[in-house]
Order: structure tokens, then C-alpha cells, then sequence
């Protein structure tokens, strides 16, 4: 089973992202890793490859900066065979179109039975683009898969919803959505962190993927920034430390005040 | 005039989801704002419940029946109607609640129509002929204002955005029909499986009470649901309590769980690290009980009590019920 998972670069969660004079975020000035939900999609597609009798290759494809090969080998040391960046100064500022766009161009090149997508990226992301990627390219879309498993050529997910899951099904090639249920992301081993010093990262820029920059990137995005700010901060904290009976007086009436209780 | 403000109605088995009637009022005011009115969308094999469920919303209902969607994943099914009938009627703006379908859906239809999409909008407004959406950006730490560069985009919201207001009198419910120009591979919904005693949704919920690592287990979430019980809230959880089994990942709150806004977070138990506090952060109030004095979620919540969570809560729970009796 060929598997190609996005990995996309992300801030990490210590809150020292940079931004540009543009006021977008400067992602080659800024502390990344592998984007969490990317990651479960890994973890997943390394487990379908190991338990598939006929072995298979997991694909890393990321739209990124050029430091994110540094990113990327993580991702190679917890078993990725492989990893295809497509990297362009005319990128920066892409929209979901454009993001989609490419995305999908790099897609044609390469083969596989099942593309796998994060729910969605913690640096703002709004989980969109594995929807407009399966749309573009005319993939089944299996969404908020909570389980993978395939059957006969197809491919089964448990696709979580309010009350449960429901069990949807489709032919391969598909697109599946990861989520955290999947299961947690193992470590890489010490041998797997060596292992992914040698392994291949194919750069891919525009021109490779036949794309101008008219027509995807930050020149043609569908959106802008117009503005940022910090949010407002919060009131002090009322700290109580009470008996357990006087504090839940305390905390009661605070409820009621506010009409919560 | 700018075109209409279209809102996409999610239905569900009860009618309409609740984040739809959120994002009608917050629709109508920025209709108001531009000088335009709004429409409401329901689409699927039987949309009729939910758009009259809408309509106690928006003037003006219109359902697209799509034959065979039943048995088959929504999005999938209905995108390619609904991207037809955009463009036959020309909305200036699509705008969908940031459910799981509604995600689906504004990915598919910003691909089928090529509009822009904004995801994950806190707030909207109307300035130079089209909407600006306010998003949050890293873990809240940033707030962005950002528009779109051409006439069309779609938005998607985040729950509790605003509170759902109906008008004085329902609108109109209108059925049309579009002819596709694409088709989407289809999915198949071959079986549903309802969890045992699902609990309730925490994206719809005005009042949230989570545990983590500090309720010790999964009877410590007896405790947790006896306060949410009291207070007609649901149960949330840390992805430590998820990642332990104590509670099923459809309840986790933060980084790679939900993000919600509640009016109320009762946050038992959880220290308040990073990774969770994005998923809660905008709750109007938070009220923390923590044994470490030091917790981070001491800097944030509006009220901490620093105590055993296992001696507060159940005397919180004595005084609701004392005070309801």
C-alpha cells in the first residue's frame, strides 16, 4: 500500500512565532515541528504499511519554506520512506485555493492508494484544504477517521460524529482525514533518526509543477490580512482558598452573579 | 448592492444544528451592515425540518432536496447542487459553522467555485463592499482581521460566536433545484453506531465541565458529570484524561481536540497547558479548582480555587441543589 501523507511545518507551541513586516507570519524566522495532526496521520498510514502483506511507502509531501527539510526528518526518523517538498519564494501568502492548487499539482506526480490529511493545523488552519484537495483531484473523501482499515481494494473509516461514528466506505485511491483517535505517534527510534539522515527529500518549485506565479501564491491569493492584534486580556483572577463548604458558597454565588447557575 | 449573505443550515436529527442559528444572527447583522439581506441553504436528502427550523432565523429559506444523498456521506453529495446553485443565484458570501460537515463543505466548495475561504471566523464585519472576518491565530495569542481580494469567499465560524437570536416572525421556506455540473466520488454510509450512552456535544454546549490528569480516572468523571449534571452543562476533558481512556476523544478540548466558547468552562483538575488552553481560552468565564497553587490556569481563569477537587465539587454540588430545592 503506497501512502502519501501531508506534513505541514507548523509554530510550535511556545508562543514565539515571528512575524513579518507584512504582519503574515515569517515561517522561516519561526520555531517549527510537524503539525500534531499530521502527525497521527503518519502513525496511521506507518501502521497500514506494517501490517499490509504486501509492505508499501509512506510519502511525506509538505508546501514550505526551504528550512523545512530539517522539519521533514523527524517525520522520516518515525518510519517515512520518503519526502517531497515544494518550496517557492512566489509561495509566501498563499490562500486555501492556492494552497490547494499546488497541493494538487504535486499530487499528479506521484502515485498512491491513500492520501492522508490532519483535521486540521494548529497554526490557524481551519481544516479545509484535504477537502478542496479531494475535490480538485476527484478522490472518495473519508473525513474525521477515528479508524482506517482497508477491504478488498477499498477503504473503510470510521468517521466520527456527534453521537458515534458512522462507517463509510469508498474505492482506492482515497482521501482520509487523521485524527487523534487513530492513536498516539511513536518515537523515533535511535536507529530511525540515522536512518532518515540519508533518506531522499525531492524539492519541488513552481516551475516543476508546470504553476506561475499568477496563477497560485502569494500574488494571486483569494484572501488578505488586513490587520492584527493581541486580544484583550483577561480580568485578574479571583483567587479563593477556603474550606471546601465556603468555597463552594464562593464559587456558587460568583455563578449566580453572573447568571451561569 | 452587494449580493446576499448566504448561511448554510446544518441539519440533524433533531432539526437544526445549533452553531446554524448562531451564524443566521450574526449573518443578519452583517447583512444590515451591507445593505443586503440574507438566505438561508439547506440541502440533503430531506432538508425540510431544518429549513424551517432556519427559517425562525432568516427571512428567506430556500432547500435543495438532492435525491439519492441518503445512505451517502453529506458533503460529497451535496457540494456539487450547492456549488451550482451559487452560482446560478450569486451570493457575495457562503457562510457555514465550523462543524465537521461544515468544514467538508466550505473545503468542496471552495474548490468547485474557486472562492476564497476564511476559516475558524470569531467575529465578522462589512467595511469597503465585503465582509472582513476576525480570526484567531495561534492559539489565540494573535487576533487577525483579514477580507477577501475578489467578490466571493466563504467563511466558516467557530461555535458560540454569537448567541442565536430568532426574528418575530419565521421566514419563507422556498424548495429550488440545481443542476450539477461535476459529480463527486461518491461514500457510502455503510452502518451507523450510535456510542453507548453518547454524551453530550461539547461544541453546542453554553456550559462546559472538564476534568484532567487531576480527576484521577475514570471514575473521577462521575464527579465531573455530576457538576455538569447540576448545572444542565456537558462534559469536557484534557487530552491526558482522552489519551488515558477515561473519556472518548469526542469530548477533548485543545490542540488537536476541539476548540470551544462557551459562557461558562469549569476546569477541574486541568493545569492549563498550552495545548488545552487553546481549545477554551474565550470561554466568558472560567472558574478552576486545582490542588497546585501554581497551576497555569491560575493566571487565566476568572476565579481559582486552589483545593481538592474531590471535597469542593461535591460541596458545589450540595449548594446548587440546596439553592434549587
Amino acid at each position: 500500500v503506497r501512502i502519501v501523507v501531508l506534513a505541514k511545518p507548523v509554530p510550535d507551541a511556545t508562543g514565539q512565532e515571528r512575524l513579518g513586516p507584512d504582519g503574515r507570519l515569517d515561517r522561516a524566522a519561526t520555531s517549527v515541528v510537524v503539525n500534531g495532526n499530521d502527525e497521527y496521520a503518519l502513525e496511521a498510514a506507518l501502521k497500514l504499511v506494517e501490517a499490509s502483506p504486501d509492505g508499501g511507502e509512506v510519502t511525506l509531501l509538505a508546501m514550505a519554506p526551504p528550512n523545512a527539510p530539517d522539519t521533514l526528518r523527524k517525520a522520516l526518523a518515525m518510519g517515512a520512506t520518503r519526502g517531497v517538498l515544494v518550496t517557492d519564494p512566489s509561495l509566501a501568502g498563499s490562500c486555501v485555493v492556492s494552497t490547494v492548487r499546488v497541493l494538487a499539482a504535486a499530487l499528479r506526480t506521484l502515485e498512491f492508494d491513500l492520501l492522508f490529511a490532519g483535521a486540521d493545523t494548529s497554526d490557524g488552519g481551519g481544516g479545509v484544504v484535504g477537502a478542496g484537495l479531494a475535490t480538485l483531484l476527484g478522490l472518495p473523501y473519508l473525513s474525521y477517521a477515528a479508524k482506517v482499515e482497508p477491504v478488498d481494494g477499498r477503504v473503510r473509516v470510521h468517521r466520527i460524529t456527534a453521537t458515534g461514528y458512522d462507517i463509510v466506505e469508498a474505492p482506492m485511491p482515497a482521501l482520509v482525514v487523521a485524527t487523534q483517535a487513530l492513536g498516539e505517534p511513536r518515537y523515533p527510534s535511535l536507529k530511525g533518526i540515522m536512518a532518515a539522515r540519508n533518506k531522499e527529500i525531492i524539492t519541488l518549485s513552481l516551475a516543476d509543477l508546470g504553476l506561475s506565479a499568477d496563477e497560485v501564491g502569494g500574488a494571486a491569493a483569494t484572501t488578505r490580512l488586513v490587520g492584527s492584534r493581541a486580544p484583550a486580556a483577561r480580568a485578574a483572577t479571583r483567587v479563593v482558598k477556603a474550606p471546601a463548604a465556603e468555597a463552594a458558597r464562593e464559587v456558587v454565588r460568583f455563578l449566580t452573579d453572573r447568571r451561569l447557575a | 448592492m452587494a449580493g446576499v449573505i448566504w448561511i448554510f443550515g446544518e441539519a440533524t436529527e433533531g432539526g437544526l444544528a445549533r452553531i446554524s442559528g448562531e451564524v443566521a444572527t450574526l449573518a443578519r447583522s452583517l447583512a444590515t451592515e451591507a445593505g443586503t439581506s440574507v438566505v438561508g441553504v439547506v440541502a440533503g436528502a430531506d432538508p425540510t425540518l431544518a429549513a424551517t427550523a432556519l427559517a425562525a432565523f432568516v427571512p428567506e429559506v430556500l432547500t435543495l432536496a438532492v435525491a439519492g444523498a441518503e445512505g451517502h456521506a453529506l458533503v460529497p453529495a451535496i457540494a456539487p447542487s450547492l456549488a451550482a446553485l451559487a452560482e446560478r443565484e450569486g451570493p457575495s458570501c457562503i457562510l457555514i459553522g465550523g462543524t465537521s460537515d461544515g468544514r467538508d463543505l466550505a473545503g468542496a466548495l471552495s474548490a468547485l467555485l474557486g472562492w476564497g475561504v476564511l476559516t475558524n471566523a470569531t467575529g465578522m464585519s462589512w467595511a469597503d463592499g465585503g465582509p472582513t472576518v476576525e480570526m484567531s491565530a495561534f492559539g489565540g495569542r494573535l487576533l487577525t482581521t483579514s477580507a477577501f481580494t475578489a467578490e466571493n469567499g466563504i467563511v466558516t465560524l467557530r461555535p458560540g460566536t454569537m448567541d442565536a437570536s430568532p426574528l418575530a416572525a419565521p421566514g419563507t421556506v422556498r424548495s429550488v433545484s440545481a443542476t450539477p455540473t461535476a459529480s463527486l466520488p461518491d461514500v457510502a454510509i455503510t452502518g451507523t453506531v450510535v456510542a453507548e450512552a453518547a454524551a453530550a456535544p461539547i461544541e453546542e454546549a453554553r456550559t462546559i465541565v472538564a476534568g484532567g490528569r487531576g480527576v484521577g480516572g475514570p471514575d473521577g468523571f462521575g464527579i465531573v458529570q455530576e457538576l455538569a449534571d447540576a448545572l444542565g452543562g456537558a462534559v469536557g476533558a484534557t487530552r491526558a484524561a482522552v489519551d488515558s481512556g477515561w473519556i472518548p476523544y469526542s469530548q477533548q478540548i485543545g490542540q488537536t481536540g476541539k476548540i470551544v466558547k462557551p459562557a461558562l468552562y469549569i476546569a477541574l483538575g486541568i493545569s492549563g497547558a498550552i495545548q488545552h488552553k487553546v481549545g477554551m481560552q474565550t470561554a466568558s468565564t472560567i472558574v478552576a479548582i486545582n490542588r497546585d497553587p501554581d497551576a497555569p490556569i491560575g493566571e487565566f481563569a476568572d476565579m481559582f480555587v486552589i483545593g481538592d477537587l474531590f471535597e469542593v465539587v461535591p460541596a458545589i454540588v450540595a449548594e446548587l441543589r440546596a439553592r434549587g430545592s
